[in-house]
Formats: C-alpha cells, sequence, structure tokens
C-alpha cells in the first residue's frame, strides 16, 4: 500500500466522520459515499483509478474556487441592484458566467491572443506539441491553439447572429400573435407547428443540400428552424401578460399595438424571454456545430470548432486527446450557458418548486 | 365513450394534415432550386442537350403538381423513385438501413425509458436535496454535449484504449444477436446517455408539478402511506405526462440518431441522408427528411392521442 | 356554549417558519390554542394572518417550504412536534381529518368519490369495503346529497361544487375523527350554495359531537359555526372570546375594526326627473354570447348622471359580461347601449377617443390591474397624456393633483412601482387612473372584494367623495351585498344573464322581492348567530335542497 492510498482513505473517512460530528447530513452521505466507490474502484483499477478520481476532485474544487471568486468579484464591480441578485447565483451558475467571459474574450481578441493566423501552415501534419504550438498541429500542420482561439470567434458568432435572426424574428410574432389574436395568431400557430413537426437537423439538412453551404445560408437556415420555438414561447409568455386586466385597461383607452407591445407586454416579459435566448443560442450553437461536423456548416480554412472535429477524428484511434479539445470547447460553453439559464429560470419561475 | 374518440379522430386528422403539409414542404423546397433538378445536378459544364435529356428523364417538363402527386402517391407505396447519382432504386436503397436505424433507436429506448423514468422519479421525491443538485448537474452537462463528443469519448475510453467495444459499428449478416448488441453498444450507449438526461429532468419537472397539486396534499393529510401516495394518488394521473416525455424523447433520439451514426460509421439512414445531402442527390434526400419527419409526427401523435385516452376526465364523461 | 370538558387539543407557543429568498422566515410568532372535545373553534383572520398553517399544524403538518420551530402540539394527551411521522400519519384520516378550501381539486380525478372516502376505513382497519361503503352511503343522505346510493360511484369532475364540499365533508367523517379541520371550505361557493354546505357542516359536527377547527375570514359565515373565535393577525392572536362575547363587545381595536366596516352607509339618491333627463349610459335589450353560449338575455338599464347603480348575481349571472359588452370588448349580439342618448359603436376599436375617455373601468384585482413594471407616475399619467395631450411640468402638476385626490403624498409615490405597494394603495392608483382621463362613468368591477374589510371602507368611502366633487355615475358590479347597502343608489338583480328584478335600493331591500332576489338576500350571512337556525327554520328542510337547483 501506497502512502497515497493510505492518504487517501484517511482524508475520506476522516471528513466523513467531521461531516457525521456536525450534522450535516447530506455531506456526509456524499463523502461516504464516495468513501465505498472509492473501494470498489480501488479494488478493481488500483492506485491509478483513485488518482483519477483525485484528480477529478481537485478539478472540481478548482473550478468552485474560481466560481466563487468570480462570482465576489462579480458583486464587487456590479451596482447594487445587479449584486444582490448575484448574490442569489449558486456555484454553477457563477462557473457559467465565467466561462462565457473567458469565451467572450477570446472570442474577441482572438487576434491578439494567437499565436498563428487561423489558416497558416506553420509544420507538418499533426505535429506533436512543442514550445510553440500548445496543442501541436492539425491535419495540415496548422497550429491547434491558434485555431482554437479563431474557433470562439466563427462558431461562437455564428451563432450568436443566427440566434439573433431567430429570436428577432420569433419573438416579433409571438409578440404580435398574442397581442392581436384572431387569424395572425391561429394562422402563425399552425404554421410554427408544421416548421416544428420536422426535425431540425434534418430540415436543416435539407434545406442545406438545396441551397448550398454558404454562411448566409446556414444563418438564416438555422433562424428559420428555431424561430418557432422562440415564437410558441414568447407567445405563452405574452398571453400570460395579455389577459391581464391592465392590458385591458390599455386597450381601453385606445392604445395602439405598438404601444401594448412596447410598453406594457415586454417590461414583463423580458426576464423569461433572456432565460430563453440563452436556451435557444445553446439550441442553435449545437446545431451548427453538429452541421460543420457533417461538413455541411461553416467551411474550410475558416477554423471551427465543428469541423476541426471532423478534420482531426483520425487521430482517437491512435488514443490522442487532441480532437477532442474542440468537442469540449463546445460542450463547455453550452453547459455554462445552461447553467446560467437554470439559475435565471429558477429566480424568473419565483422559486415555485420550493 | 364518444368524446374521447372524437378527440382522438380529431387528433388524428389533425396528424394527416401536419404529414401532407411536410411533404408539400420537402417537395417543393426542391422547386426551390436556382434552375432546377437538371442543371443543379449536371452543374454549369453541361450541354443545354444532357440537361434537357435528364430534363425528360425526371419529367421536369411535367407541372410540378402532377410530380408532386406521382411522388406521394409513390412514397405511399414504397416507391420514391431513382438515386440521382448511383441509380439505383432509392426504396432499395433505403429499406435496409432503415431498419439498422430503427434497431438503433430501439436499442437506445430500451435502455433509456426505464432507467430515466426510475430515476427522474426518485431525483423528484428527493428534490432540494444534495443528490438532486448533483443530478441536476450531471444532466444539465449530459444535454449540453454535443452527440458526436459524448461518442468520441465513449470510442476513445472503450474502444481505443480498453478495447471492450468496437470503434466502429459496421455490421455484416452472419453475426449473432449478441454480437450484434456488442457492436452497436457505443452508438446505443451515446444516444442512451444524451437521452436519458433529457427524459430524467422532464420526468422530474413532472413529478413535481403532480406532487404540488392538492389532492396529494389531502391524501397525505388522509394518512395515506408514501408508497401509496406516489401508486395510487400520483401515478394514475402521472401517466399522460410520462407518456409525453416518452415520445418527445423517441423524437429527439431521431435527431440524434444523425450524427451518431456518422460517429460510428453505422450503416444507418441518418448516414445516407448525409451522404445524398453531400452528393445533392434529392431524391434520396427527400425520401430520408420524408421518413424523419413523419417518424417525428406519429411520435407526437402517439403522445397526444396516450395522454388524451390516459385522462381520467375524459375517460369518464359527464 | 359547550361546557368546559376534556381537553382534545393543547397548542402552545407555536412557532412556524416558511422558506423564502434563501432564507427562513417566521411566519407564526407564537399562538396559542386550547380546544376541548366537542367545541368549535372559528380561527379568523385575513389573508396572509396563518390560520391555514396553524391549522394544518394541529395536524402535525407543514407544508414543503415550512417547518414547526417552536412551541408544542398535545393533542389527546399526544406530543405531535416529536411523534415520529408514522405515528402521525395513523392519526391523520382517523382521527384528525381534514376538509380543503377547493373540494374539485382536492379529490383525486383518476378514482371515484367513494372511494376514496373508504380509503382510511378500509388502511386502518375500522371497516371492511362493504360496511364502509353503507355508511358513506349514509352520511351522503345525513348532509342530504342528491342520490346518497349513488354519488358516490362518480367520479369527482362530475359531481357540482357544493356536492362536492359536502361529500369532502362526508369523506372526512368515514372515521369518526375527534378532530377535523375545516379550511375555508364554503370560501369558493356561491352564497345560496354555501348555505347548504354550511347547514350540512353543522349538522354532522353537532351530531356526532366532533371538535372542529372552522378557519375562514368571513365573520359572519365564524358566527354561525364556533362556539369560540380566535382573531388572528400576521401571525399572531388578537384577541380570543366565546363568539355571542365577541360579536357583542369586541376588546381589541383590530377586532373593532373588523365589525365596524358594514356601518357605513349612504342615503340614497333618487333619478333627476323632467324631460331633459337624459341616462349617461342606458342598456337596452342586450343579448351576448360566447362562442354558442348565449350568456345575456335581453338585458335592459339606465344609468343617470351622478348616481351608483350595483349590478349584484352569483358566479355566472352575467353581471362582468354586461360590462364587457358596456366597455365594447364584448359586442352584443343584439341590442344597443346609448351613452348620453347616442348610441356607441359595439367594438371599442370603433369608438372615438372620446367616447372611450368618457367610460372608465375600475378592476377586482389591483394586482393584475395595474402594470407592475410601470411607474404609478407614468401610470396615471398616461391617460392625462394620452387624451388630453399633457405633457412636461403640466402632466407633473396633474399627476400630483390626481395623487392628492386618492390621499397618496405625491412626494413618496410619484416614482414607485405598483409591487411596492398594498392593495389598498394600489387600488387608490387604479382609481386615480380611471380619473385621470376625466371622465362621466366608471365600471367598478368588484373593487372591493379582494380588499381587507378595513380598507374596503376606505376605498368605498374615498369612491363616494369623488362621486359628489365629480358627479360620476358609477356603475358597481359586486356579489356582496352589504356592498350594495352601504353605496347602491339604484340595483339590478341578475341571474343566468338575465335581469330579474331593478329598482332602487330602498326598495328592493323591503318585502316583496322576486324569489330569486329574496333567496340571495337571505342567504348573505348576517352576524346574528342564530341567523343560520332561523333561515333554515323558516325556509324548512326541503327547501334547502331545492336552492340548488334555483
Amino acid at each position: 500500500m501506497s502512502t497515497f492510498v493510505i492518504g487517501y482513505y484517511a482524508l475520506l473517512i476522516g471528513a466523513s466522520c467531521l461531516a457525521a460530528y456536525f450534522k450535516r447530513r447530506e455531506m456526509f452521505l456524499l463523502i461516504f459515499s464516495l468513501t465505498l466507490v472509492s473501494f470498489v474502484t480501488g479494488i478493481v483499477g488500483g492506485a491509478p483509478a483513485l488518482r483519477l478520481i483525485t484528480t477529478c476532485a481537485g478539478l472540481l474544487a478548482l473550478a468552485a474556487g474560481t466560481s466563487y471568486a468570480f462570482r465576489e468579484f462579480l458583486i464587487l464591480i456590479t451596482p447594487e441592484g445587479v449584486a444582490k441578485e448575484l448574490r442569489t447565483a449558486p456555484l454553477t451558475a457563477a462557473f457559467g458566467m465565467f466561462v462565457i467571459f473567458t469565451y467572450a474574450i477570446a472570442g474577441i481578441f482572438a487576434p491578439i491572443i494567437a499565436p498563428f493566423g487561423e489558416a497558416q501552415v506553420i509544420s507538418s501534419a499533426f505535429a506533436p506539441p512543442d514550445e510553440t504550438m500548445l496543442l501541436g498541429a492539425d491535419q495540415l500542420g496548422r497550429d491547434m491553439f491558434s485555431r482554437i482561439i479563431f474557433g470562439a470567434r466563427n462558431s461562437v458568432g455564428l451563432a450568436l447572429l443566427a440566434t439573433g435572426l431567430a429570436f428577432f424574428m420569433g419573438a416579433l410574432a409571438g409578440l404580435l400573435a398574442a397581442t392581436k389574436g384572431g387569424w395572425f395568431d391561429q394562422f402563425m400557430g399552425r404554421f410554427a407547428d408544421v416548421i416544428m413537426s420536422v426535425p431540425s437537423l434534418v430540415f436543416a439538412l435539407l434545406m442545406l443540400s438545396i441551397f448550398g453551404t454558404n454562411l448566409t445560408v446556414i444563418v438564416i437556415v438555422v433562424a428559420v428552424i428555431y424561430s418557432p420555438r422562440v415564437f410558441r414561447l414568447t407567445r405563452a409568455v405574452a398571453g400570460n401578460v395579455v389577459v391581464m386586466d391592465f392590458i385591458e385597461a390599455a386597450k381601453l383607452r385606445g392604445e395602439g399595438t405598438w404601444y401594448l407591445i412596447r410598453r406594457e407586454i415586454l417590461p414583463n416579459s423580458t426576464a423569461p424571454l433572456i432565460a430563453e435566448f440563452g436556451l435557444e443560442f445553446c439550441f442553435v450553437f449545437l446545431l451548427i456545430a453538429g452541421l460543420s461536423f457533417l461538413g455541411l456548416g461553416i467551411q474550410p480554412p475558416t477554423a471551427d470548432w465543428g469541423s476541426m472535429v471532423r478534420e482531426n477524428a483520425t487521430l482517437i484511434s491512435f488514443g490522442e486527446l487532441t480532437p477532442l479539445i474542440p468537442a469540449a470547447a463546445i460542450a463547455l460553453l453550452t453547459v455554462a450557458v445552461n447553467f446560467v439559464v437554470d439559475w435565471m429560470l429558477f429566480r424568473s419561475s419565483g422559486l415555485k418548486e420550493v | 365513450m364518444g368524446d374521447i374518440l372524437r378527440l382522438v379522430f380529431k387528433r388524428l386528422g389533425l396528424g394527416v394534415i401536419t404529414l401532407l403539409v411536410v411533404s408539400i414542404l420537402i417537395f417543393f423546397a426542391v422547386e426551390l432550386l436556382p434552375g432546377d433538378i437538371a442543371e443543379a445536378v449536371l452543374g454549369q459544364g453541361a450541354t443545354p442537350e444532357t440537361v434537357a435529356a435528364l430534363r425528360t428523364k425526371l419529367g421536369l417538363d411535367q407541372p410540378a403538381i402532377f410530380r408532386y402527386v406521382q411522388w406521394l402517391g409513390g412514397a405511399l407505396t414504397g416507391d420514391f423513385g431513382v438515386s440521382l447519382v448511383s441509380g439505383e432504386r432509392v426504396s432499395s436503397a433505403i429499406s435496409g438501413r432503415f431498419i439498422n436505424t430503427l434497431f438503433l433507436a430501439t436499442y437506445a429506448a430500451v435502455i433509456a425509458v426505464p432507467i430515466s423514468i426510475i430515476l427522474g422519479v426518485i431525483v423528484a421525491l428527493l428534490r432540494n436535496t444534495l443528490f438532486d443538485r448533483v443530478a441536476n448537474v450531471v444532466t444539465l452537462t449530459s444535454i449540453s454535449s454535443p452527440e458526436f463528443f459524448l461518442g468520441y469519448i465513449l470510442i476513445l475510453y472503450l474502444a481505443v484504449k480498453t478495447n471492450y467495444f468496437p470503434a466502429i459499428a459496421s455490421l455484416s449478416a452472419d453475426m449473432t444477436f449478441g454480437e450484434l448488441l456488442h457492436r452497436t453498444f457505443l452508438p446505443a450507449l451515446t444516444l442512451v446517455l444524451v437521452v436519458t438526461a433529457h427524459m430524467m429532468r422532464m420526468t422530474r419537472a413532472a413529478i413535481i408539478n403532480l406532487l404540488a397539486s392538492p389532492y396529494i396534499e389531502m391524501a397525505r393529510l388522509k394518512g395515506v402511506p408514501p408508497w401509496k401516495v406516489i401508486v395510487k394518488h400520483a401515478l394514475p394521473n402521472a401517466w399522460a405526462p410520462i407518456i409525453n416525455v416518452v415520445a418527445l424523447n423517441l423524437a429527439y433520439l431521431i435527431t440524434g440518431v444523425v450524427l451518431v451514426e456518422v460517429v460510428f460509421v453505422y450503416p444507418g439512414i441518418g448516414q445516407l441522408l448525409v451522404d445524398a445531402v453531400a452528393k445533392r442527390d434529392f431524391p434520396i434526400v427527400q425520401a430520408c427528411c420524408l421518413i424523419f419527419a413523419a417518424t417525428f409526427i406519429l411520435l407526437n401523435l402517439a403522445a397526444d392521442v396516450g395522454a388524451i385516452l390516459t385522462n381520467p376526465r375524459l375517460r369518464h364523461p359527464k | 356554549m359547550v361546557p368546559k370538558k376534556d381537553v382534545l387539543l393543547q397548542i402552545k407557543d407555536l412557532r412556524i417558519e416558511g422558506y423564502s429568498e434563501e432564507k427562513w422566515v417566521e411566519i407564526v410568532h407564537g399562538v396559542d390554542l386550547t380546544l376541548h372535545k366537542g367545541e368549535v373553534l372559528g380561527l379568523i383572520g385575513e389573508s396572509g394572518a396563518g390560520k391555514s398553517t396553524i391549522g394544518l399544524a394541529s395536524m402535525g403538518f407543514a407544508r414543503d417550504g415550512c417547518r414547526i420551530s417552536g412551541g408544542s402540539i398535545e393533542f389527546d394527551g399526544m406530543e405531535l412536534t416529536t411523534t415520529p411521522e408514522s405515528d402521525l400519519r395513523a392519526l391523520r384520516g382517523s382521527r384528525i381529518a381534514y376538509v380543503a378550501q377547493s373540494a374539485a381539486a382536492s379529490f383525486n380525478p383518476a378514482h371515484k368519490i367513494i372511494d376514496q372516502h373508504t380509503e382510511a376505513p378500509i388502511q386502518y382497519r375500522i371497516s371492511k369495503r362493504v360496511e364502509a361503503q353503507e355508511d358513506a352511503m349514509q352520511l351522503y343522505e345525513r348532509l342530504r346529497l342528491p342520490n346518497p346510493s349513488e354519488i358516490g360511484f362518480r367520479y369527482p369532475h362530475q359531481v357540482s361544487g357544493g356536492q362536492l364540499q359536502r361529500a369532502m365533508t362526508a369523506m372526512a367523517m368515514a372515521c369518526r375523527p375527534d378532530l377535523i379541520i375545516f379550511d375555508e371550505p364554503t370560501t369558493a361557493l356561491d352564497v345560496t350554495t354555501q348555505i347548504e354546505v354550511l347547514a350540512a357542516i353543522r349538522d354532522i359536527v353537532d351530531q356526532f359531537n366532533t371538535a372542529a377547527i372552522y378557519i375562514t375570514h368571513d365573520l359572519a359565515v365564524v358566527a354561525q359555526m364556533a362556539d369560540t373565535i380566535k382573531v388572528l393577525l400576521k401571525g399572531e392572536e388578537v384577541e380570543e372570546a366565546p363568539t355571542a362575547q365577541m360579536l357583542g363587545s369586541p376588546k381589541e381595536d383590530y377586532t373593532k375594526s373588523l365589525w365596524a366596516v358594514r356601518s357605513f352607509k349612504r342615503p340614497q339618491k333618487n333619478r333627476p326627473t323632467g324631460a331633459d333627463a337624459v341616462p349617461i349610459v342606458s342598456v337596452q335589450g342586450i343579448d351576448a354570447a360566447y362562442g354558442k353560449t348565449k350568456v345575456l338575455d335581453d338585458v335592459s338599464f339606465d344609468i343617470y348622471p351622478g348616481m351608483t347603480v350595483a349590478v349584484v348575481g352569483e358566479s355566472g349571472s352575467g353581471k362582468s359580461t354586461t360590462a364587457r359588452c358596456i366597455t365594447g370588448l364584448l359586442p352584443p349580439t343584439k341590442g344597443k347601449i346609448l351613452f348620453n342618448g347616442q348610441e356607441l359603436p359595439a367594438k371599442y376599436t370603433d369608438r372615438t377617443k372620446d367616447q372611450l375617455r368618457q367610460a372608465q373601468m375600475i378592476y377586482q384585482m389591483a394586482d393584475t390591474a395595474l402594470n407592475p413594471k410601470i411607474r404609478i407616475s407614468e401610470i396615471i399619467g398616461r391617460p392625462a397624456q394620452f387624451y388630453s395631450g399633457l405633457h412636461g411640468a403640466a402632466l407633473k402638476n396633474r399627476v400630483d393633483e390626481l395623487l392628492d385626490l386618492i390621499e397618496l403624498d405625491p412626494a413618496k409615490f410619484y416614482n414607485r412601482y405598483p409591487p411596492e405597494l398594498s392593495g389598498g394603495q394600489k387600488q387608490r392608483v387604479g382609481i386615480a387612473r380611471a380619473l385621470a382621463a376625466d371622465p362621466a362613468f366608471i365600471i367598478c368591477d368588484e373593487v372591493t372584494s379582494a380588499l381587507d374589510q378595513l380598507v374596503a371602507e376606505g376605498i368605498l368611502k374615498l369612491l363616494d367623495r369623488l362621486q359628489q366633487e365629480f358627479n360620476l355615475a358609477y356603475m358597481f358590479i359586486t356579489h356582496d351585498l352589504a356592498t350594495v347597502r352601504s353605496i347602491a343608489d339604484e340595483v339590478v338583480v341578475m341571474q343566468r344573464g338575465k335581469v330579474v328584478e331593478q329598482g332602487p335600493k330602498d326598495e328592493m331591500f323591503t318585502p316583496p322581492h322576486h324569489p330569486y332576489t329574496d333567496l340571495l338576500l337571505s342567504s348573505v350571512p348576517e352576524m346574528d348567530p342564530n341567523w343560520l337556525s332561523t333561515l333554515l327554520e323558516e325556509r324548512g328542510t326541503d327547501a334547502i335542497g331545492e336552492a340548488a337547483d334555483v
């Protein structure tokens, strides 16, 4: 038995005892079940498995620490109202905000951060990492790290553009449908039903096969596919507002549709709509990544995470992690956005679930 | 029972109409091509004669409405025309692959549905505990990961590094069923991971919603033991939401299957669709889209009909 | 009065906390309660007083997000706060039963009523299924449910609200408990239905000598039901006394204020006579329908300037629909509406700005009537700006003037948002918004029914003052006859979309009445503890069954 294994168990058992002593029931259950799991994995996988668990726990602790620090940082620099809200944010949401912040920095300052150009060939294909190339080279000998940084700009930017367009169309139609009602509402509802009755990826493939794969087409097609979701949500949210008496009062006053939407309905729908923007972004981002992965999205030589996975996929059969990095970058951002959205939804639902 | 039948038929009718509209959409989308199919397929270098010849061969000289009716009639009898690239009949290219895809989706569903519903109920009962919060983070992470990310991680750790399962899910005719399950385990597992997370979250939400209803509180105030509250008072009202969750996620599987088939080079209809899109083989694209859309619509239809049939208020009309 | 004998339930210094905004907040601050066997205690208080929470706590139960944080609850010698959950469960349904506010939501839609009834007796092995069912039928008969042998085999959604509430009372009786908690059992019902349920509950509690805690916000109801009344305010006890004493000579100021509310009464004004007297609003023979369902049938009445016409009726009588027709939200299918002698276009979208300005509306729920995201200054200022084109300093002056009119300090309220205001303040803002348009006619839709009584009286007085100041005509939609008595000049009684009777108030409140008016008037609970008994005697037992069908 190595000192590592002894120390490992000593720490876990000690922590469980402390948790039990201080009556932190949940904490105790968590740590103690981890101890039991470790017994099994320790026997099956030996010390390396335990080391893996330790590394994971360390990473988690690091992430938690970063999130905590970042939240405190945000609370300090934001005005009082926002800071009060932020104090209620769980660590997961703070982690999400931190990741989004990092991606934003990477995307905005990509040319400064990246050591090489996005299409610059600097070495042989699949060259291993060295001092100049942090993550090695891709299948054409371009710097992987630089391409990932540029990818933040291209993939995220494109998804933002498509989400923005989808949101604009869907939200506008939803608000109009809720306010006007009648045949317009009916027609838009049916129309959205039809578009949503085709699976989104399949719909996108159909459209791309017809119109080809240039960026404008992708943005428009993706926006058309996802606008019905935004429409439905906006229609539902605005629908709840429209039945309120203050809307009736404004209507009876003789106010026009535009005033109703702008002053009466929108201010009461912003919270769920912002959360929906986050969710929608995740869907759009994953769809575009999927299309790129299939070779039908953003076309080379533009750096894009989805296509980078596809281009370097062969490395996986050699047990290399590199092609998974862009995929992980996609997953990390989506997770981050989802964490933040989850918190916002929880806030806007008025803590209904408690 | 008259009411309930009427509702079901109404919903079925709506399903048929949606299907029809979608088929129109799929067919006429191709008509939106700049130029027409013949020009698109042959490219710019083609002589006017070859284009004209292809047009005649494809029947493009006839009005679009007429071709649509012909196409739809063919589709109903399983005839989707001829591939533009290989000249093979679309139906023969699709049929075997469609069964493969169905097999993969069923495989994933059989594992995912029971696990996720049981886990979803457990998480709902343990709501606001640490366990619930951990489950929330894990399922969110799983939902947020692209299918190909999960797929490649599984390949890396379960195929390349350990050799437990094959990385490529190729099929051959002489495999035993056990072999088949083993070969297709990784793609199925990828789908399971994604769908389970979704289904768990939806089940949890549905159950929590249900447990908040006054009649559950009433049952508890009548001294009904907790297990009986769940089995007798919650479950009979939970079928509709659960059926809904299952059907929606099976529908979700259909989209996921396309990417997963490509990752694992699995000979299914999704792979075929992606190839056809790249080659602009429109009859195959149209056929695959129609099949995917029809399955999707049917599953949604099943969810709604299930919800109608299990609603006690509708089952016992006034 | 029940003679003092064995104590059944003894609560001491009960403290309950609720979880909100990520922390535990105390919502019940040390309440004591003693209940003897066979005694009925009325818990009365406004919303948020903690009455339901205390009721549930006496079963050892706290809702999700609540917890009992201190004090003791002793039921028949058993300390409920320390009893394990399984023993508490054995108590519930068998020795302590609960009757919920909404029977429609509290019966499980998936099971027959009688199966839900027999669940507890079978579980506690008190009786076999067949015996339990027979007992259920007997209880149904005692509670005067129609078809007692058959009604239990229906599903909850197949039975009407008043009947369900009685079935739920029967269910609570299934194990002959020592104590029943009635949590606002008649609040969701119409007055005429309420009578039967009250009578049924009182009978059965008497017959089996069951102790009960009766929770309600309605003083007159509790006066009929309870031996002792305990008044609660914001989680604290105000006072407790035997019913007669509490009604006759309340000690605390708060209690007195509750009792005093019904004292405001304004003398009746009469219609102007003479040829030049034109009604400001004249509804002439209107029919209206939602889809194919006809909801209004030949409704006609006039409202003269400076007068208040109260439109009364139970839910579904069409009183709110009439208002929707007048405002133009629901165009009538037949008939017309005259404003100052001129016909109004049926749809509000076709009316001129001036026509819209002249008729304003005040809503029942001030919470939904004011946009929570707009400042008070804009809520009140917008109509002034919209109709009279005021802006800048003139607009600000007008808003200040309006705030003064509704007795809210402009300096304090000008920049506030509605959620920061109390219910009464919000309703005042709603009034100011209507006034801002400088109207001649205001529809008041149940404006006081969502408010606590004292606040409601303030609103009524304000409306009365404004009427005199600006010669406003009011159409007062209400189901509360006390409000009608205090403020109306003329009364229109509606039932199922028809006007059954109309006339000056004093005439309407003196017999002879139309049979429905009579039923409606006599069904409104009065503070006299003997009111229910006297009424039931007058009507005879048979009349109660009929009341439901009228």
